[in-house]
Order: structure tokens, then sequence, then C-alpha cells
């Protein structure tokens, strides 16, 4: 009897690779469920920044934070150069006809102003406001890493969400529609 | 061949050509260009995580070089610049982890398994010493077994 536990105990170690294999696939499973490359926003619950920013059309002048809240609004950030861009540009159209409560913002990288003007006028333009980020300070406070990027904000300014990449009919029931249902 | 060979050169150049893309940034002081240096090194571009915003083509870096350039003329401390981009990229601008709650197994984990590793291995090697030392007879037993293989 006496030398039948140290067996027991090899025994249990024997599980030990397995319990390890288990624990190993367990993570790795749940790792594959997440994408790497996106990084959560640190502006999620935080109000929008402040900001003041000329307008895409100069005679329009500048914009500010303060012009924009009141409604639900949707701001995109966005460039003629950006091939998601231009992926996600009739679908903004035709949310701007369909979401009556949400204000539209445009957000557009500095050094595009001249082909984005044009790239409106051709396509149509879904934006109610169309800002440009001309000292470049906007992007950088909204913790921007490329373009397209959308942040949902409700009527207090408030960030509810931020979005990387093109959105399209799918993105947007399955993510935007939600938040949506929370504060209408 | 000969075209194959100018395509081959024109290829090893390219290198050259995407480093040439990151701007240049002028400082006044010395101590400057090595605070940008080190910043820029240890912050991690949002866009393409696996780089640093000093070694990024991409244009979100670029606004981010001039945001540290900018803030360093300004007279601001490093910590302040780190504050800034990490209240509005996160902490996952910073490849040199805050110690906080949350990044303590981050700060000792390794240690605490390298302890913990020795400690094992310690306890395996104490064992088999144990093994080879002990045969498992009695003293009687052993004394005829070093009898019969003729030892005293």
């Amino acid at each position: 009897m006496s030398d039948q536990s140290p067996k027991n105990n090899m025994r249990l170690k024997l599980f030990v690779p397995v319990a390890v294999f288990l624990i190993l696939s367990g993570l790795f499973f749940f790792g594959l469920t997440r994408d790497p490359n996106v990084v959560p926003s640190a502006l999620v619950d935080r109000p929008l920044p402040e900001f003041t920013q000329p307008s895409l059309y100069p005679e329009e002048g500048v914009f500010s934070k303060q012009e924009l809240l009141g409604d639900i609004l949707l701001v995109n950030i966005w460039g003629s150069w950006c091939p998601p861009c231009h992926a996600e540009h009739p679908f903004f159209l035709e949310i701007s006809e369909t979401e009556n409560d949400i204000t539209m913002v445009g957000i557009s990288y500095d050094y595009s102003m001249e082909e984005d003007r044009l790239f409106l006028e051709e396509r149509g333009n879904p934006f109610d406001y169309n800002v440009v980020d001309l000292d470049g300070s906007l992007r950088i406070d909204l913790g921007v890493t490329g373009a397209p990027e959308t942040f949902l904000v409700d009527q207090n300014g408030m960030i509810l969400h931020r979005h990387i990449g093109a959105i399209d009919s799918i993105i947007w029931k399955d993510i935007f529609v939600p938040f949506l249902e929370q504060i209408r | 061949m000969k075209n194959l060979i100018l395509l081959f050169l024109a290829l090893l150049l390219l290198p050259v050509v995407s480093q040439a893309a990151i701007e240049e940034y002028a400082f006044e002081e010395e101590v400057q260009e090595e605070r940008f240096k080190q910043l820029t090194y240890e912050m991690r571009c949002p866009k393409c995580l696996n780089s640093n915003i000093a070694g990024s083509d991409a244009p979100i870096a670029a606004d981010l070089r001039k945001e540290v350039y900018d803030q360093i003329l300004e007279g601001r401390t490093d910590q302040e610049i780190l504050d800034f981009m990490s209240s509005r990229y996160g902490d996952f601008i910073l490849y040199r982890p805050r110690l906080t709650a949350g990044t303590l197994v981050l700060w000792f984990g390794p240690a605490l398994l390298l302890l913990g590793g020795i400690i094992i291995v310690r306890r395996m090697m104490l064992q088999s010493q144990d093994a080879a030392t002990e045969t498992g007879l009695t003293q009687k037993e052993q004394e005829e077994l070093d009898k019969l293989l003729d030892r005293d």
C-alpha cells in the first residue's frame, strides 16, 4: 500500500500536458474570434472632443463641436484617396435618405480637399456637415487610426461606438442599429 | 538576362526608397532630438500594430510624429506627451506598458514563471538524487548486497 501513492502521483502528472494543451487550445480558440488589427477606442463613452475646423466649402466658414450637437451624429472620417471610403459611400447616401434623425458629419483629411469636393459633386453628398481636419488635430483627438472610421455620437455628445473600416448594410444592422435603439 | 539583372538591382533600391518617405525633423538641441527618437520608438503605430510610429509609413504615424515633434518644441515633458497619446489611443500605443492593476501580470508574470520553473527543476533534481541514493533495501539487505558485491 505504501508505494501506491507515488504511483498515483505519477499518473496524475501524466495529465499535466493534456491539461496544458486544453487550456492553450481554449485560449487560441478564443483568439480566433478576435481581430488583432482592431484596437478598442479610448474615446468610447467619452464626449466628442472639442474642435474648430473649416468647412470643406470655404464659403461656409468654420464649424465647432457646439454647432453640431443636439441630434444623433454619425461622424465619418474619410478621404477621396481612400478606396474603402468609396465602397461605403453609396450606403451613406442611402442612410442619409432613410435615417432622418441622424446628422451626418464628414471629416476630410486635409490633403485631399480639391478631390473631396469633386468626389461629392460627382457621386452625391451624404453629409449634412463637411468638415476639413485642416491642422490634423481632430483626427488625433479622435484617436483615428486611418480612413475610413465612423463614430456614433448621442444627443448629448457622448461617443457610443467607433467603427474601423467601411460600413455596409450588414454592419449597420448588426452593430449600429442596436446602439440607435438604445438612444432613440 | 540583362533586363532581369537590372530589375534585380532596382528591387535592391526599394527599401531605401521607402525609408526616404519618412520626413526629417530639425531640432535646436540634441536632447530634444534624443527624446523625439526615444518617444517615437516607444509608441506603437495605431494603424499597423507591429511597428512603432518611428518606422511606419502609415499616414497617421506621420501625423503622430509631427505631433510629438510639435509638443517637444512646445516644451512638454515626455510624461505629458505619453499621457496625451494614451488618452486618445489608449494604453495600446505605449510599447512600454504602465504599471497598473491590469498590467501586473505583464510586468511580474515572466519573473513568476521563471521562479516557478526554477522551483520545479530543483524539485525534480532533488527527487532524482533521492532515487539514485535510495535503493529501497533495508540496512541488513544492503549489507548482504555489499558483501555479495565484495564491497566493504
